[in-house]
């Protein structure tokens, strides 16, 4: 029995602990928007949040993730009003859109740890994610725009009303 | 329930993706016609209350009663934009806004054929090319009918009515929406006949109008092929053969199934398929099969054998697919021609999504939901989704269902259809619906791989410098000769055997002016399962093409873009690119310090693509720090998606520059994974700059048009920056 928290709400499962988060978050609990891509942590395409850090879920046990907090792309927001989505809809990132899931979630990671990153801080921390679509450029700039909503959102409200939970 | 759609079915990605809508029937085909003129009635989904209002004057758009405006996309969404740029089409005639309408990915069926075979497939960047007219005039079509509904409604001549974002406006100023009229529209006749807006008059067509499927591609609720299927589906992992035509000798399951979670393990044609409840299981299960594999003839194979191969049979003239001048006397001559060679790799697709498929067998019904690119070949025996899965099943294709998912990325890997041979095939075996889902591995060992190619030159330039002889010989395997028998049982006997288009394109029809040319083509026959990579025969041949002819501006003394411009007098479109890739690029003015530029042009799909690449050397490495990208692909339907597709397509032919090859030995692929396999990440992708070039021409592709020129452009940039000709990709740097 592993028990951790799943965008907000506690779950207790009983799965083989080794099996890979991904595997337990896209058939046990049918959240499929996490991508299975490669398999040996080397394309993103299955990154999560584990309390705050972006992590690989087919990389992690569903043991090592007992206790902590795991936010997949379905929870960093209700419709997709998340400053990262909202940029990626504004500068039309997506295209086959399978890798997004996780480009999404290294984005958010980075801007909660940086919140106005240059050009190299965007090349360091989302090189651990491919897109074979070939959409990096947008993503540069729809990061840089994410950034823009952010600070918008910190001056106007101090950021309070759209914690990231 | 409908006995001919299959039962709606509840689960996972079902209520997301299906359940909601109403499942069109094309209930009588009137002949071979594209849509028009074919009868409808509406099934009804799980969810959706009965309605026998619904207005579908064509098989490609369907109003309801509740004014919702659907337009079936009859190509596969793979991140090219088909979902918008089709829809937008439909938009533009029915005069209504893109927001106001949504999509469906279309059944396959006839009545989605082109005119290639009446296949219903997306290739070869012809997704606009083969709507183009289709859409407009299905919704021209319904548009008419709404306004005669309308005038009828208040008494006036219909050409007195105004129609205007789903409304159709009296000259008093009242109006009625399409809900209102679709009810009544849907008693007329389809008119044959009605005019389509001029360029001119276009409000939807040309603008940039945002995707429709980037919404849920941001919050993860797209349904890709993998996210398919009915919730209690199991998963199923397959050993197939390492070595290329390998055959199964014995295998012990006993392993497998010790496995927690194993529960079958089935013998296929294609290998050892081990189902379980779930991917981790399945392949554990997989991994722990002892199975014997009989190598055959082709255990030995490695690159070196292929390579001799190919360089002999490009060292005498093939088959001649071109020809000017009298290239023999001039070669002939006492005039030493210059030579080169240039040597091209296989090539994995390795979409970000790797091979799966779901299909489910009972009471004689096949479904399958599958992210394929080839949904229906009617009267092709191996054909489309649907009559390969329902002969693997064991069904007949008329009650076979084929859901198409979003695609997790094509690039013609997914115009095989071995992927769902598989999934049909085990589904007949056993009870209930089964996902077969490719490790990377799996996917990157068991392609349709960018044929290898070997290229010789010989050229004589003339006092002038210019080119006045060119011969040009490719040797390679043939996409077709290994893919069109499996359509077509009896084609190798009618094959000539000589040329395929898919080997010499951009070759054969090289735009530059030289008096006497020869292009020949040799297959070479191997067992390396070859197949269409984005943009085919123009990644080999745009390459060797526009590096060849960079040598001999080189040798001439003579600037790479003025050389070019030379010598396509007669070709304005190719002329205009590359002019406005140069100013774009500054092409004359001095590079920054350590940099250089290069340029290439090429036309494919109906469009026309040049770039210039600017490169450094940075701490040993090669750098692309900007691409400049002209297109004229004539009409634009969306200016936002033809930019993407082209950094996309810059992305990936830089890829395949930088890292691509699949290395074969001892019959087998080298390569497994992204670690051995590269692929071009954040840090190395260069600012893209498009310049979109004005054009009334008709509609080109753009998926696949954005690759070929970026290669050469980059290879002959670091030419021009360190002398270093690369003849060989990947990208070596000496």
């Amino acid at each position: 029995m592993v028990k951790f928290t799943l965008n907000g709400e506690v779950q207790e499962l009983n799965v083989p602990s080794a099996n890979p988060l991904l595997w337990v978050l896209r058939e046990s609990l049918e959240l499929t928007g996490t991508k299975f891509g490669c398999g040996i942590g080397q394309c993103g395409a299955c990154m999560v949040l584990v309390n705050g850090q972006p992590t690989r879920s087919c990389q992690m046990p569903i043991s090592a993730a007992e206790d902590s907090e795991v936010i997949t792309i379905e929870g960093l927001s209700e419709k997709g009003a998340h400053p990262v989505q909202e940029a990626w809809v504004e500068e039309q990132v997506p295209q086959c859109g399978y890798c997004q899931s996780g480009q999404i979630v290294s984005a958010v990671a980075l801007l909660a740890a940086n919140p106005n990153p240059t050009d190299e801080d965007i090349d360091g921390a989302m090189s651990s994610n491919i897109c074979r679509c070939g959409t990096y450029p947008a993503i540069r700039r729809a990061i840089h725009r994410a950034a823009g909503i952010q600070e918008q959102l910190a001056s106007t409200d101090d950021g309070g009303a759209r914690s990231e939970e | 329930m409908n006995d001919q759609l299959g039962d709606p079915i509840e689960g996972r990605g079902i209520t997301k993706n299906l359940s909601r809508r109403t499942f069109v029937k094309i209930g009588v085909l009137a002949g071979a016609g594209l849509t028009l003129g074919v009868s409808y009635r509406v099934i009804k989904g799980p969810e959706a209350p009965p309605t026998d209002a619904a207005f579908a004057p064509s098989a490609f758009l369907r109003i309801d009663v509740d004014g919702s405006i659907t337009v079936m996309v009859a190509k596969s969404e793979m991140g090219q934009g088909v979902a918008t740029a089709l829809p937008q089409l439909v938009a533009e005639e029915l005069h209504v806004l893109l927001s106001q309408v949504s999509f469906e990915f279309a059944p396959a069926h006839p009545a989605y054929g082109t005119a290639i075979g009446g296949m219903q497939l997306t290739g070869g960047s012809t997704s606009i090319r083969d709507s183009w007219l289709p859409l407009r005039e299905a919704g021209a079509k319904a548009r008419w009918m709404l306004r005669e509904v309308a005038a009828q409604r208040w008494g006036v001549a219909p050409d007195q009515v105004q129609m205007n974002e789903g409304k159709a406006v009296h000259p008093d100023g009242s109006k009625l929406t399409y809900a209102q009229l679709a009810s009544a529209a849907a008693l007329l006749d389809v008119p044959k006949d009605v005019p389509l807006k001029d360029l001119s008059e276009f409000r939807v067509i040309g603008t940039p109008v945002p995707r429709l499927d980037v919404p849920t591609k941001t919050t993860g609720e797209a349904i890709f092929g993998m996210d398919a299927g009915p919730s209690d589906t199991r998963v199923a992992v397959v050993a197939r053969s390492p070595v290329f035509g390998g055959v199964l000798r014995a295998f012990d399951p006993t392993g497998a199934l010790a496995v927690q979670g194993v529960d079958e393990v089935v013998e296929l044609q294609s290998g050892i398929a081990v189902i379980a409840d779930g991917y981790v299981a399945a392949k554990e299960g997989r991994d722990l099969l002892n199975v014997e594999w009989e190598g055959g003839e082709w255990s030995t194979l490695d690159d070196a054998e292929i390579l001799d191969r190919l360089k002999e049979a490009a060292g005498q003239d093939g088959a001649t697919v071109r020809e000017e001048g009298d290239i023999d006397s001039v070669l002939g001559s006492d005039r030493e021609p210059i030579r080169a060679t240039y040597a091209l790799p296989y090539l994995a697709h390795a979409t970000m999504e790797p091979m799966n498929c779901t299909a489910w067998v009972r009471n004689g019904q096949c479904t399958v939901w599958a992210p394929t690119q080839f949904q229906n070949a009617p009267g092709l025996v191996g054909g489309g989704a649907r009559q390969v899965a329902a002969k693997a099943a064991g069904v007949s294709p008329d009650n076979t269902v084929v859901h198409t998912t979003f695609l997790g990325g094509g690039f013609g890997r997914r115009a095989e259809q071995d992927f769902v041979r598989e999934a049909a095939e085990l589904a007949g075996k056993v009870d209930g619906p089964i996902k077969v889902i490719w490790t990377r591995e799996d996917d990157m060992q068991n392609d349709f791989y960018r044929p290898a190619s070997y290229h010789e030159f010989s050229a004589i330039l003339g006092v002038d410098g210019m080119p006045e002889a060119w011969r040009h010989r490719i040797a390679s395997q043939s996409i077709l000769q290994r893919m069109v028998p499996s359509w077509v049982p009896d084609f190798a006997t009618k094959w000539a055997g000589s040329s395929d288009p898919t080997s010499t394109e951009g070759a054969q029809d090289q735009p530059y002016h030289i008096p006497h040319m020869r292009v020949t083509y040799s297959r070479v026959d191997l067992p390396v399962p070859v197949g269409f990579w984005r943009s085919v025969g123009h990644t080999q041949n745009a390459f060797v093409v526009e590096s060849f002819i960079d040598e001999l501006a080189n040798l001439a003394g003579q600037d790479p873009y003025e050389y070019r411009r030379d010598l396509l007098k007669e070709h304005p479109r190719h002329r205009a690119v590359l002019d406005t890739v140069a100013e774009a690029s500054e092409w004359a003015s001095p590079t920054p310090v350590g940099r250089a530029r290069g340029i290439a042009v090429a036309e494919s799909f109906g469009s026309f693509v040049a770039e210039v690449a600017e490169v450094s050397i940075q701490n040993g490495q090669l750098r692309v720090h900007k691409v400049w990208c002209a297109i004229d692909c004539g009409i634009v339907v969306n200016p936002s998606i033809v930019r993407a597709q082209m950094e996309s397509g810059i992305v990936y032919g830089l890829t395949a520059a930088f890292y691509g090859r699949i290395n074969i030995q001892g019959g087998r692929v080298v390569q497994s994974n992204f670690h051995d396999y590269q692929m071009l990440r954040m840090r190395d992708a260069p600012d893209v700059e498009v310049i979109l070039v004005p054009s009334q021409e008709a509609p080109g592709g753009v998926g696949e048009p954005g690759t070929p020129p970026i290669a050469p452009a980059v290879t002959n940039a670091l030419f021009s920056l360190t002398g270093q000709r690369i003849r060989e990709l990947p990208i070596q740097l000496v």
